[in-house]
């Protein structure tokens, strides 16, 4: 991919630009917020029985938020491939053929198959969606899904992911640090949470990314 | 014959068409092209796959210019 800075990083001028280093640190620093908003409920509800057994069903309230609170969040990354209405046939047809000539023919067939096309970048493995993407680490274990979108409801979806597609090939850095990151995570846990029709695409971007450790 | 073409609610739509050798051609997609960035968009050339190159100039030679939207966050 080319190094010329993404124009639209001007327009968050104070954030990092994204790199290697910085998403390992965001990656770690996720992790440990999950850890803090789950464990005190856990400790605190084990803590609780042990003095009071009479204190179960409120454990068991507070071992249900340390269960809910990491469900939101990567049910969050799961959303940022959500797909939107569908625009009218004819448009949707012309669009989706320009996507088809900016990829190859096996993305192709994996947009046809999922609705996301699989970009191999230098941070990791790219799904690109109509709202959103997920960046599958090297490794193949974490992913970090960051919502970005183009501004134009009318848009067919094929040409929204056209143009994440083409930002993202512009420059892949800035196109991380306009992105809005949603969650940071081990990549099982969105799988789950994605519609089963988008799950092979996730597995294809994990083998990809797990080949490049 | 080189195509610039605009991302919009129609698919794709072909704003300007030319050759190199078509001067009255070049001139109307070089300003039809300006006319473009002024509104907003941006201008990417693919360069195969994986690759694309944003240009604030018409590259002539570019079989494709695509103009394409800002992204946000969010």
């Amino acid at each position: 991919m080319t190094a010329e800075p993404l124009s639209e990083t001007a327009a968050v001028y104070w954030r990092p630009r994204v790199d290697d280093d910085r998403l390992v640190r965001r990656g770690r620093i996720w992790t440990l917020t999950t850890v803090v908003h789950t464990i005190p409920y856990a400790i605190a509800a084990v803590v609780l029985f042990a003095l009071e057994p009479l204190t179960a069903p409120l454990g068991a309230i507070l071992l249900a938020h340390a269960w809910v609170i990491p469900a939101l969040y990567a049910q969050r990354g799961a959303n940022v491939l959500r797909r939107r209405p569908r625009a009218a046939a004819g448009p949707e047809r012309t669009a989706l053929g320009l996507l088809g000539d900016l990829v190859g023919h096996r993305a192709r067939e994996l947009h046809a198959r999922t609705g996301l096309v699989l970009e191999r970048g230098a941070l990791g493995v790219w799904l690109v969606g109509e709202t959103g993407a997920v960046l599958v680490r090297p490794g193949g274990r974490r992913v970090h899904c960051w919502c970005v979108h183009v501004e134009d409801r009318t848009m067919p979806s094929a040409d929204r992911i056209a143009h994440l597609l083409l930002a993202l090939r512009t420059d892949e850095h800035g196109f991380a640090t306009v992105a809005n990151l949603a969650f940071s995570g081990a990549r099982r846990r969105v799988r789950r949470r994605l519609p089963a029709a988008m799950r092979p695409a996730l597995d294809e971007a994990g083998r990809a990314a797990a080949s490049r450790r | 014959m080189a195509r610039l073409i605009r991302m919009d609610g129609t698919g794709h739509t072909t704003v300007a068409e030319w050759t190199a050798e078509d001067e009255r051609a070049v001139e109307a997609a070089v300003a039809a092209f300006r006319e473009q960035l002024d509104a907003g968009y941006y201008a990417v050339v693919s360069e195969g796959e994986g690759q694309a190159r944003q240009v604030d100039e018409l590259p002539l030679d570019a079989p494709l210019v695509i103009l394409r939207r800002p992204i946000a966050g969010g």
